[in-house]
């Protein structure tokens, strides 16, 4: 029986360790002549422990108290259908509201302060994020940039400041004050980070110098270049290094 | 041991499985999640004696099969068909994985299929039993997602190798 052809489906079990040994040694006698079949199979293996390498540990992690069995499930979903109904009810007012005050036309200071103000909340929520900070990572930039450029509808480019010690992590879409605005994140190698805040649908045609304004813990450069609005935050470092790298992306950004 | 603590023991199993398949971290867990809900309410109908690991695994499949027909009506149960969405790459570069980005490429049902094999070493009869199709599908898929996952891999290390070349 051992020189029965060798089948797919027996190199497979053969991966997994799983032929009993007269068929494993017929497997290995086969391979031994075939190094290309050789290496296919070593790689499944080494695939399989890379996989479980990186899997494995979920099995250690803290189960989340959500698991715990809940016989009682419609008042789950009763209450949480119920805040729902509040937030709809909450927004629709709130939205009914912006609507009859928001003036026509903002003054400038107010838009740079607005924006800054976004910017640092914008900061505030993904910069803590360790699996999700960005949609899509710097090792897609192509497809980020025109992404976000096509969203913008300008094209948009996002500093290089390896010169002053930030990559680019990557970036995302979010919603402004009038339409969307581009959102990048870099961090140093010691996981400091920052993040530039980009709107391209500035009213009017002004410039205006940097300026700077905190939130909380997290402060801001911000400035106007024609259409273009843009905030640099952080709340890793301080103002005077923030100060150097909003230089900087002016620099790129104006060469 | 009763079923209800056998079943709170395959949790963290549920979780590596599911983790894999989707991807990211609370996605995963809301299958995970929907699964044990199910699972509750259904293990009146598990037959004692029978394969547990198996029944829940059948739940948490069928669960993920409807989450993603439900987000995506128009996707096809067919070997031959790639998944046309992919999960956004994550940027965190220090959690990038290749091998992980790869297995999300992987059409779904040769996904489960290595995932049952590799992670939750089930017997290729299991998986069979599990996802509910014959063995020779079961083994069919493996060797297919092997293939491209290898195929996958072998393309990201030879554009590596370009990159650097081009720096």
């Amino acid at each position: 029986m051992s020189d029965a052809p060798i089948t797919e489906s027996e190199l497979q079990a053969y991966a997994d360790g799983r032929l009993e040994p007269k068929r494993r040694m017929a497997v290995e006698a086969w391979l031994a002549t075939r190094p290309e079949e050789a290496e296919r199979i070593a790689d499944y293996r080494k695939l399989a422990k890379e996989l479980r390498g990186i899997y494995d540990p979920v099995i250690s992690e803290t189960l989340p108290p959500r698991f715990a069995r809940k016989r009682v499930q419609w008042r789950r979903y009763a209450l949480a259908a119920g805040w729902m109904l509040i937030g709809l009810l909450i927004g629709a007012l709130a939205g009914w509201e912006l609507r009859e005050s928001r003036p026509a036309l903002a003054p400038a200071a107010d838009m740079g302060a607005a924006m800054a103000r976004r910017a640092a909340i914008a900061h505030a929520t993904y910069s803590p994020e360790v699996r999700h900070p960005v949609e899509v990572g710097a090792d897609q930039e192509a497809h980020l940039m025109a992404w976000l450029s096509k969203r913008l509808g300008a094209p948009l480019r996002a500093p290089q400041l390896e010169e002053v010690g930030y990559s680019l992590v990557g970036g995302r879409l979010l919603p402004g004050d009038t339409g969307p605005v581009a959102h990048f994140m870099y961090q140093t190698q010691k996981g400091a980070r920052i993040t530039l805040y980009v709107r391209t649908d500035v009213a009017g045609n002004r410039e205006t110098a940097f300026r700077y304004a905190e939130e909380g813990k997290v402060r801001v450069f911000y400035w106007v270049d024609r259409k273009m609005g843009y905030a640099l935050s952080s709340g890793d470092i301080g103002k005077d290094e923030l100060l150097k790298v909003a230089n900087t992306v002016y620099q790129q950004l104006n060469p | 041991m009763n079923e209800a603590q056998r079943l709170v023991d395959l949790i963290p199993r549920l979780r590596r499985y599911a983790r894999a398949l989707v991807g990211d971290r609370a996605t995963a867990d809301d299958l995970v999640q929907d699964t044990l809900e199910r699972a509750w309410a259904k293990l009146h109908l598990y037959r004692r004696g029978t394969d547990l690991r198996a029944w829940l695994f059948t739940v948490m499949h069928n669960v993920h099969v409807n989450r993603v027909r439900a987000a995506r009506p128009t996707d096809l149960i067919d070997d031959e068909m790639p998944e046309l969405a992919q999960r956004p790459a994550q940027g965190d570069a220090l959690l990038v994985r290749d091998l992980d980005r790869s297995i999300a490429r992987l059409p779904a049902e040769q996904r489960a299929v290595l995932l049952l094999v590799t992670l939750e070493e089930m017997s290729y009869e299991e998986v069979a039993r599990t996802l509910d199709v014959p063995i020779g599908t079961v083994m069919s898929r493996l060797s297919r997602a092997r293939e491209k996952l290898r195929t996958m891999m072998l393309g990201q290390s030879a554009a590596a190798a370009k990159l650097k070349l081009v720096k």
